[in-house]
């Protein structure tokens, strides 16, 4: 029993090895995931941000139709890089809403301009609480919602060329 | 030319750790083979001696070695540091952490401000540890001195490999570029300058501890010779580790501008760690001297004190959790360490496991008694350090099965708080008791004094906050009753008779009591206000008002800043300006905020300056009473220590010249 107990340290030791290599193993992973994806949108209700376009809601969400939420801003540069990647999901047939982040009419006006408009609605939500309950952690991200709306997918960062067909697959199933 | 003198200082260095390995592999296996020989009645003694004249000869080769070994590293730092101090941009280090433009002492503090040149300064100080003991060691038993050595540089071995092979400092760039891209602002402090080097001598400087834990495995000598050879190298790691840890704790007080002092954050457990368990040391090592018992549980504690550094260093460099200390992040570097910690722990707790066993078992003692006491201090101890390694890797167990998380101030506070407080408490009652065995009832008698100190604490706190939570209240009572208990050791003593190192228990244990109390307060009665405030408005916090009387731009050496000038008064005291700053760093670009303290008597007044919103500006105020109580008592502790090893030191200087006169 004694001579046991003087090989308990070795075999904390080894214990201690396989759960910090695992860690190592693991690719690693600085985004935020958000909790909320599989969950149902929380209910909010974001006034609209320039004129002339409507801002979001819960209500818009259980309409049957499945829905990508953008989160972005006039004042970050992944958002201006993705904008055209927007603009093709757009064409193939993609409901966009957004949700701008801090920031003011004037701004979202002049990117919109800029960078051309692939959104439905976009939604106020200038002190990022909406933001917050979606579990987003920065700018820009881009959510799946399903027609009853349910967070279906998140992703992170600028959306890619390559990212496009994925989106409107996750579309295509969360219209069953 | 500089930086390649560098590189083959170090790649010297490493030859002179391999052949001080083989050299002490070669010596061990030979008195062993010599003792072999021998047989008959007188086998064990001449047996001895045989290993005793192998072991001599072998010492008077490898002293040398481990000296040039430890004279070529440092080289090899000095070479680095003159590469920042010259801004060489051909080489990469420089390029990435340095600029022209910055003062001289943060382009010589740049040199550690790196992946690759901490790394550079933790080796350097591990081959120092191992030249300074090949000087200055004379006590322990000649085997274990030689087995030692070969330890010390057997695990500098391994760290060169991983410098030479993995994290060049040294590496030069194709084409250098015209400046370099700058330090961490951040670190551009000067408490931050000599932080590294203060914690790192004690952090890797424990490594003395674990050679001589690994050498007496290997040569089955243990006892209360070995423990006062190795008492004063781990009172001296402690030292720094102690310094190292309060000076970093208050660096990130001020410099963060966040007003906490401790964050509970993966890099500060990593220093934490080692600390608790040569604390944990400290105290069994002075049962082995003094009464001949926890052999084997020494043994362990020496051995788990540095594999906590190790251990520290790797969760710091693999980058494998996220932390403020934002670190290059490289799996295959976190590999090659890895892969050292299985050697080297590994190896050690093998061995460890293996031998242990063999060695005779010390005298015993009565549960209630000097040791006792000394046992549970070591219990407790090393349950606080398994908190604390749990909380630290327990987002990577949960992350293995899937789930993010990240534990703090909730976890450690409700799990290790109780237990520290238990361990201060019990702190009061064992220094009072005697060694070998003591009754309960005198004991008792003894903590008298302070126990009803630590009541009537409780109850005036009580009626003058009700609304106080149980730890702090707790921290406050006990900080009280062990102030009072720590120096009761004194009582009735001859104080020019009292040896130094007990009036380095008595100060340190002091320390203790005060950085308590200076935690209890501040977590109890610490205010704060954040406001967004014009200027002239006056705000309130704690017995201060403060007004913001005007912001105006100020340019520093690389950085230029906003100025916030505040009018502090209390009362109708006398007015104070304060001016915390929000500074903007060009190479790289980034913002910090400079807070600007006052330190009064009871307390200090906490200010931060930060973004403006039209006419407004956002202020944070804090007021936090007694809250440098916390780094005083940390100097205590350390000042303590420092009595404690001059006390010892001298009274083995006495007794070796009264064995030489004889």
């Amino acid at each position: 029993m004694k001579r046991l107990l003087l090989w308990l340290p070795l075999i904390a030791f080894a214990l201690l090895f396989v759960v910090v290599s695992s860690g190592l193993l693991k690719p690693n992973d600085h985004l935020v995931h958000s909790q909320m994806v599989g969950k149902q949108l929380p209910r909010f209700d974001l006034p609209a941000m320039v004129p002339g376009m409507p801002g979001i809601d819960t209500a818009r969400f259980a309409d049957g139709k499945p829905r990508l939420i953008n989160v972005f801003a006039s004042w970050c540069i992944p958002c201006m890089a993705e904008s055209p990647q927007l603009m093709v999901l757009k064409q193939q047939g993609a409901e966009i809403d957004a949700v701008a982040v801090r920031d003011t009419p004037q701004n979202i006006a002049g990117f919109l301009r800029r960078f051309g408009n692939p959104y439905t609605r976009i939604g106020d939500d200038r002190q990022s609480a909406f933001q917050l309950a979606l579990g987003s952690s920065g700018v820009p991200e881009t959510y799946v919602i399903d027609g009853k709306g349910r967070i279906v997918e998140q992703h992170i960062g600028d959306v890619r060329a390559e990212d496009v067909p994925e989106l409107l697959a996750a579309l295509k199933k969360a219209a069953g | 030319m500089i930086a390649e003198a560098g590189l083959a200082a170090l790649w010297f260095a490493a030859a002179l750790a391999l052949l001080q390995v083989v050299l002490t592999a070669l010596g061990l296996w030979r008195a062993r083979s010599a003792a072999a020989t021998i047989d008959g009645a007188v086998a064990q003694d001449r047996a001895a001696t045989a290993a005793q004249r192998m072991a001599s000869e072998i010492l008077a080769a490898v002293r040398p070695v481990a000296v040039a070994q430890g004279v070529l590293v440092i080289l090899a730092m000095l070479l680095l540091i003159a590469v920042f101090a010259r801004t060489d941009t051909s080489v990469r280090l420089v390029v990435e952490d340095s600029s022209a433009a910055k003062p001289l002492i943060y382009k010589i503090a740049g040199a550690w401000g790196n992946h690759e040149g901490s790394m550079l300064l933790w080796v350097t100080i591990l081959g120092l540890a191992g030249a300074a003991v090949a000087l200055f060691e004379r006590r322990l038993a000649r085997p274990t001195l030689v087995a030692t050595l070969g330890a010390q540089a057997a695990i500098a071995l391994g760290f060169y490999a991983f410098l030479l092979f993995s994290s060049n400092p040294f590496a030069r760039l194709a084409i250098p570029p015209a400046d370099g891209e700058g330090l961490n602002p951040l670190l551009q402090d000067p408490g931050l300058a000599f932080h590294p080097p203060t914690l790192y001598i004690g952090y890797v400087g424990i490594s003395v501890a674990f050679s001589f834990a690994v050498g007496a495995m290997l040569t089955r000598d243990v006892g209360p010779a070995f423990a006062r050879a190795m008492r004063p190298w781990v009172l001296a790691a402690w030292i720094f580790l102690t310094i190292g840890i309060t000076a970093g704790s208050y660096w990130a007080y001020y410099e963060l501008g966040w007003g906490g002092w401790w964050f509970w954050d993966p890099v500060e457990n990593a220093s934490l760690m080692p600390w608790l368990a040569a604390t944990a040391l400290l105290h069994s090592v002075t049962v082995l001297a003094t009464r001949d018992g926890l052999r084997a549980w020494t043994i362990m504690l020496a051995v788990v004190a540095f594999s906590m550094s190790m251990v520290g260093t790797f969760l710091v460099r693999s980058g494998i959790l996220t932390s403020v200390h934002a670190f290059a992040i490289d799996p295959k570097r976190g590999s090659f360490i890895l892969a050292l910690l299985v050697i080297y722990i590994g190896g050690a707790l093998a061995l460890f496991g293996a031998r242990v066993g063999t060695i005779r078992q010390g005298n015993t003692f009565e549960p209630v008694s000097r040791e006792g006491a000394l046992v549970v201090n070591n219990l407790l101890l090393s349950v606080i350090l398994g908190i604390v390694l749990i909380g630290t890797l327990y987002p990577l167990v949960a992350a293995a099965f899937g789930t993010e998380l990240s534990v703090g101030h909730p976890f450690f506070d409700s799990t290790a708080g109780p237990i520290a407080l238990a361990l201060v408490a019990l702190m009061a009652v064992g220094p009072l008791l005697r060694w070998r065995r003591d009754s309960a009832a005198a004991g008792l008698r003894r903590v008298a004094i302070p126990a009803a100190v630590t009541v009537i604490v409780l109850i005036v706190t009580l009626v003058l906050a009700p609304g106080i939570h149980v730890l702090p209240l707790l921290g406050l009572a006990l900080a009280a009753g062990v102030a009072v208990a720590s120096v009761a050791p004194l009582w009735g003593r001859d104080l020019r008779r009292t040896p130094l190192f007990t009036y380095g228990m008595v100060v340190a244990h002091l320390g203790i009591a005060v950085s308590l109390a200076g935690m209890a307060s501040e977590s109890a009665f610490n205010k704060e206000t954040l406001v967004a405030t014009r200027i002239g408005e006056p705000q309130h916090v704690g017995p201060y008002t403060v007004t913001l009387t005007g912001v105006r731009p100020v340019i520093g050496v690389n950085w230029s800043a906003i100025e916030g000038v505040l009018v502090a008064r209390r009362g109708d005291g006398a007015p104070y300006v304060m001016r915390p700053q929000s500074r903007f760093f060009s190479t790289p670009p980034q913002i910090t905020n400079e807070s600007a303290i006052k330190t009064v008597l009871d307390g200090q007044l906490y200010t931060v300056l930060g973004n403006r919103h039209g006419d407004r500006w956002q202020l944070r105020l804090w007021w936090k009473p007694f809250v440098t109580l916390i780094w005083a008592g940390g100097a205590l502790v350390a000042i303590g220590g420092a009595l404690a090893l001059l006390g010892r030191l001298r009274r083995e200087r006495r007794a070796a010249r009264k064995e030489t006169e004889a």
